[in-house]
């Protein structure tokens, strides 16, 4: 572990965290004994192959779930003895989600799908909700879509919008599961510059991806087989996603 | 999630799914509309009665011969000969709280001028029977003291005797003799019209004849169908109805043990029964309508569970930014909440134009208050109550296999 990470703040700690799923009479063990820390600013991919386990440890991480056994700390606070209602508040105030399938609300605006997770938050007025909504629709290049509707847009604009959706409540966090998964090349590169721009300004990524190639854009790599880590290791060689789209053949026109 | 918020949402929601959320209404519009206009009939008929029975006055009493048969005990005819004109003329000479007196034989039949004829019923009455039952002569004059004391062949008739018999309404008819049952009768007099009562009653389908005509050469009888009093006051009702009981027992020379062997109703009691039955119909009514609104708060819930299932991915994301159970369950149960008050709502406005439409042919209503807000308090109750199960389902969903549904 390098002197630099010791004094950056923890952000996610996970200690042997287990997951078992009863089916049947069987018992599938979707994670058995998964332990690591992910400190403030770091860029994580966590990749494996298809049932390896990433999507059951993202529910963990995203306090959609709860471990079967061990702990799990977010961003200072014990999640895995926590009532539903309780992780829910937790989600959304220190969690951003971005889904495969982007998951806009239809026949919704941009700015009022960026606005969701703050209407569960009583703290903001709609005043405010519809500022930090725009704010954050302009931070990921859509500040001129504002009042587009899900399905006037095209597949990365709709991802840029889960994205703002998913920085909009200024998480501890952004949890990114398979996030270029439907997108084409060019699109899923510009998916990559701006996770990057969202690294550089300081937000803490964690992105599960089956695509290994992905795996060179960010800071740190987990590996997971089988419900538990294989490889660990820090990327020192982080590739410029922008300067890799340049080299990408110029768009067809159609 | 705030109040205002989940209204906003719900109300989004709604708005979403126009044409299903109309039909998921329907059933609680109708539902609602038909208790309003039940209720408006209900209430109409009863100001309506009530206000024509006021104008008969409300000082009005009426004497019938048989004791008071409402214990259900079958009496022999001879129990209903018991009013003679002996009590009628103790009455006249004795009674210090009536104000006027006739008694009343009646009797059904066909009445003839030439080739024409029709139905009706012939009243034989005293003078004063004009001023209890508030009759007005239009043309010509009512009948005399002197016409009684000789059993005159005479009679004043109503307007639809008039246009059945000469053919047009407003005919001038007195001095031409009319026969009923074969009786000449002269017509001295025409009266004015009161219309239909509320039991659809032709009123002006009378013929009223001196009560010693009717006796002696019509119903051939010697003992009356009842006696009409009024009272001088309404306010002393009941002091003349004492008075009255005391006057005919002794004229049937009753001892203490013997009961009544007539009975006498006030105008007021006739009102209140009239009343109580009025409210035991709309009461039926109104439950029969009731169910309706039980069978379209199931419709909605119906519907409601359809769109939880079909918004099952929408719940799942929700929940994934941070809804709470009771965020989600609340959101379903205003939706199911605000359906059914617009339902309500537009339940009411078509009861209100149904209620017209009633008084436009002819049934008096009148939409009473209490039903709207009634109807409207039912209508929030059924949102709740049916919105409650699909709220939930949809609050018990696991998220993650939520927002992986597809
Ligand atoms: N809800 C569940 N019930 C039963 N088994 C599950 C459930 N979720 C995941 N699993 C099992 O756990 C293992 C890991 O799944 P998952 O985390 O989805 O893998 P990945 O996302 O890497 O493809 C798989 O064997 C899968 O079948
Ligand atoms: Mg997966």
């Amino acid at each position: 572990m390098s002197e630099e990470k010791k004094d950056r703040k923890v952000v996610i700690e996970l200690q042997d965290v287990k997951r078992d799923f009863k089916v049947g009479d069987e018992t599938v063990h979707a994670l058995r004994g998964v332990s690591f820390k992910i400190y403030e600013g770091e860029f994580v991919t966590i990749m494996g192959t298809s049932g390896s386990g990433k999507s059951t440890l993202l529910n963990q991480l995203g306090c959609l779930d709860t471990p079967t056994s061990g702990e799990y700390i977010l961003d200072g606070v014990p999640v895995r003895r926590m009532k539903r209602s309780e992780r829910a508040v937790l989600r959304n105030r220190k969690i951003g989600f971005v889904f495969q399938n982007y998951n806009l609300l239809p026949k919704t605006t941009a700015v009022e799908n960026v606005e969701l997770p703050l209407m569960y938050n009583t703290k903001y007025s709609a005043k405010q909700r519809r500022a930090a909504a725009i704010k954050a629709l302009e931070a990921v290049g859509l500040g001129n879509r504002l009042d587009h509707k899900s399905n006037q847009m095209s597949g990365g604009q709709m991802q840029r919008v889960a994205i703002a959706r998913a920085l909009v409540n200024e998480p501890a966090v952004l949890l990114a599961d398979e996030a270029t998964g439907n997108l084409d090349t060019r699109t899923s590169f510009e998916m990559l510059v701006l996770f990057q721009r969202l690294h550089r300004e300081g937000h803490t990524i964690i992105f599960v991806t089956h695509n290994p190639d992905i795996a060179q854009y960010s800071s740190r790599n987990i590996m997971l087989r089988d419900g538990k880590i294989r490889e660990d290791v820090e990327n020192t060689n982080i590739r410029d996603a922008a300067a890799a789209l340049a080299e990408l053949p110029a768009p067809q026109d159609d | 999630m705030s109040f205002a918020n989940l209204i906003r949402v719900a109300v989004k929601a709604i708005l979403n799914n126009k044409i299903r959320t109309l039909l998921s209404m329907l059933g609680i519009i109708i539902g609602v509309a038909a208790v309003i206009i039940m209720m408006a009939i209900g209430q109409g008929s009863k100001m309506s009665i009530r206000k024509e029975l006021s104008k008969m006055g409300t000082n009005l009493l009426s004497i019938r011969p048989g004791a008071d048969t409402r214990g259900g005990v079958r009496l022999d005819p001879s129990a209903m000969q018991t009013l003679k004109v002996a009590d009628y003329e103790s009455i006249k000479e004795e009674a210090t709280l009536a104000k006027y007196v006739s008694p009343e034989v009646t009797s059904s039949g066909q009445v003839i001028y030439g080739a024409k004829n029709t139905m009706t019923t012939i009243y034989g009455e005293a003078t004063e029977y004009m001023d209890i039952k508030l009759w007005v002569v239009e043309q010509g004059d009512c009948f005399t003291e002197e016409d009684i004391k000789k059993s005159a062949k005479v009679c004043v008739v109503g307007k639809t005797i008039v246009e059945e018999l000469f053919g047009d309404k407003d005919y001038n008819c007195v001095g031409k003799i009319i026969r009923f049952k074969s009786i000449p009768f002269r017509v001295v007099g025409i009266l004015k019209s009161k219309g239909y009562n509320n039991w659809g009653m032709d009123q002006d389908n009378v013929m009223i004849a001196p009560y010693t005509t009717v006796m002696k050469r019509i119903a051939a009888q010697t003992y009356f169908s009842g006696i009409n009093v009024s009272a001088v006051t309404e306010e002393k009702s009941d002091a003349c109805i004492e008075e009255l009981t005391a006057i005919l027992r002794k004229s049937h020379k009753l001892k203490e043990e013997n009961e009544n062997d007539f009975t006498i109703h006030s105008q007021q009691e006739m009102m209140e029964t009239m009343s109580t039955t009025m409210d035991t119909i709309t009461i039926i009514l109104v439950v029969a309508a009731a169910f309706s609104l039980l069978v379209a708060g199931i419709g909605i819930m119906n519907i409601m569970l359809v769109s939880v299932t079909e918004r099952t991915k929408e719940i799942g994301l929700r929940m994934s930014v941070g809804a709470r159970g009771r965020d989600i369950s609340r959101q379903f149960l205003i939706e199911a909440v605000i359906i059914s008050l617009s339902g309500g709502f537009l339940g009411v406005m078509l009861g209100y134009l149904g209620s017209y439409g009633a008084s436009k042919i002819g049934l008096p209503s009148s939409v009473p208050l209490w039903s709207v807000i009634l109807s409207f308090t039912v209508c929030a109750l059924i949102g709740l109550l049916f919105g409650y199960i699909p709220a939930r389902k949809a609050a018990r969903m696991d998220p993650i296999e939520a927002i992986r549904y597809e």
